[in-house]
């Protein structure tokens, strides 16, 4: 990997990240790590008629992992839950600016996308659920 | 250069660096390689390279059983190999000295075996703080089994492992099980005061060994240990081979560890009676090359002299020591003497997480692990979630050291430190 991959706006997420901390009532919150560099993420989201009102993140764990967690956020701010769930790894290379990166960070870079989609995916659930039973 | 480092050392390492292919080549960027994950695998020597080519090539087939040439040659290669590391490792005999696959699998294999039968409800298992995953969970998976008690020896603010409370921690203890060399801190276990005072309890002892095999002299019967781990790979032996010893007595009492060929005496469909050790512990088609590269490794090691590979690996600890100290904001984990650790270092610097550490050295062909070593405990003890950490060999020099500091640097500047 290239040194310049750690370019400035990446520590600059790193240090002071993006949408960090929690939400008061979140209508969902998922949490996973990365036991192998220990990297830890939580996200709360509200949603509102399908899309993502508000989200923060919490965690801890390497500049790449956060930095592209704060990104992340940025990103999917009003985005719908089903347009997060196609988000992939493309979308964090892109952000991150990065066009290659060794298969172990990828983890790494990726973790904040995973948790997300965790966190989209049992809204969506939870929607269709209140769907059966209320039609 | 720092002064009292014999330049001997740096002679003869760059005699020893000719020996290892891997070490004249460049990474995709061009860089020189830098290997400082040692502890992790060691490299190998041509001559080991060439013992397994050799086997295939020549004499490739299976052990103990074909009356014909090379399946002779096979066998007394395979052999030769148990004896040379019987030699090595100053074994009473060669019947003690069990190819396993690694040493993780040789700490299974006492606990599975030894373990199973010898410890019950309320019995102690004593362990270090400093232990490595292989040699704590396979105790607390008995411990869940049999109701068998985890124990552990505390350290002290520099890790080392504190002895004040070793007699109570003895007391219904059964079995200590600990690390000679920890492959986080480095730090060395004093075993010639632990041994002593483990059999005085009435405890028997095992020690995982796969940090401090390939980098002292070993002696497993003035150490008086009951078992002994080794890892192959760490030592210049390919990997998928490594060592159980066990003192006789103990082996011969022990039921076999895994069934199947190679290590019956007789079977009929009802019954079985097994085959005489070493053989008794080792089922099936063994790893032949294998073997016969740890044969190759012990050779080289004890061509190197052993008293040299653990003089050179503390001028160079001592080296890296002081050049770390030099770096800002980084913080080395461990004893403080040379002389107190083996070849490892573990370290962070600032809130520079040790993956990225890790991948910005990568970039300047300096190669170290991040992570929790497999020490997961010891790093929630110590407060952290992860370390960088370079380990030497034989093949190390006084300018990896400084390649590291170099790179380091650069981090350090990349990340504003």
């Amino acid at each position: 990997m290239d040194e310049l991959f750690y370019r400035e706006y990446i520590l600059e997420h790193y240090r002071s990240p993006h949408n960090y901390g929690h939400l008061e009532n979140p209508d969902i919150s998922a949490e996973d790590d990365n036991p192998l560099c220990g990297d830890r993420i939580r996200v709360d989201l509200k949603v509102e008629d399908g899309r993502i009102a508000d989200v923060r993140f919490e965690g801890k764990g390497c500049a790449i992992s956060q930095a592209s967690a704060s990104m992340l956020t940025d990103v999917v701010k009003g985005m719908t839950l089903h347009d997060t769930l196609r988000l992939g790894k493309d979308e964090i290379m892109e952000n991150l600016g990065a066009e290659t990166l060794a298969a172990a960070r990828i983890k790494c870079a990726t973790l904040g996308l995973k948790v997300l989609k965790a966190a989209a995916m049992r809204a969506l659930e939870r929607a269709a659920e209140a769907e059966e039973q209320h039609p | 250069m720092i002064a009292g480092i014999p330049h001997a050392t740096g002679d003869k390492v760059e005699r020893v660096r000719a020996d290892f292919p891997i070490l004249a080549t460049r990474t995709s960027k061009g860089k020189p390689l830098v290997y400082l994950d040692s502890a992790a695998t060691s490299q190998k020597p041509r001559s080991v390279i060439d013992a397994i080519s050799h086997y295939y090539e020549d004499y490739n087939a299976n052990i103990h059983r074909g009356v014909y040439e090379i399946a002779e040659r096979a066998t007394d290669a395979y052999e030769a190999a148990r004896k040379r590391a019987a030699v090595f490792f100053n074994a009473a005999s060669t019947d003690e000295i069990i190819f396993t696959r690694n040493a993780t699998e040789s700490i299974n294999l006492v606990c599975y075996t030894w373990g199973f039968e010898h410890l019950g409800a309320g019995d102690g298992i004593l362990l270090t703080r400093l232990e490595h995953h292989s040699n704590i969970v396979p105790w607390q998976l008995l411990a869940a089994k049999t109701g068998a008690e985890l124990r552990f020896l505390e350290l002290d603010e520099q890790g080392r492992v504190a002895l004040d409370d070793l007699e109570q921690k003895l007391q219904g203890t059964k079995l200590v099980a600990i690390t000679q060399v920890s492959n986080t801190l480095g730090t060395i276990v004093p075993l010639e005061q632990i041994v002593p005072a483990a059999h005085a309890a009435g405890a028997t002892v095992l020690v995982d060994g796969a940090q401090a095999a390939p980098h002292m002299s070993v002696d497993v019967q003035a150490l008086d240990v009951d078992f002994y781990a080794v890892s192959g790979h760490k030592m210049l032996a390919p990997t998928g081979i490594g060592i159980l010893y066990g003192k006789r007595a103990l082996l011969e009492a022990m039921p076999p560890f895994l069934a199947g060929g190679d290590m019956i005496r007789r079977v009929t469909y009802d019954r079985t009676t097994y085959n005489e050790l070493p053989w008794k512990f080792e089922a099936g088609t063994s790893n032949i090359a294998g073997g016969i590269g740890l044969g190759a490794a012990v050779e080289y090691l004890e061509g190197l002299d052993m008293a040299w590979v653990r003089e050179h690996e503390v001028a160079l600890t001592a080296y890296a020591l002081e050049r770390l100290a030099e770096v800002p904001h980084l913080t080395v984990y461990g004893p403080k003497r040379a002389e107190e650790r083996g070849g490892v270092a573990a370290f962070t610097m600032g809130d520079a997480h040790p993956h990225d550490l890790a991948s910005i050295l990568d970039a300047e062909g300096v190669c170290i692990r991040a992570g929790h070593h497999c020490t997961m405990p010891l790093h929630e003890r110590l407060g952290l979630t992860a370390t960088a950490r370079a380990s030497f060999y034989v093949y190390t020099t006084f300018a990896d050291v400084d390649a590291l500091i170099e790179a380091l640097e650069k981090a350090a500047r990349i990340f504003k430190l």
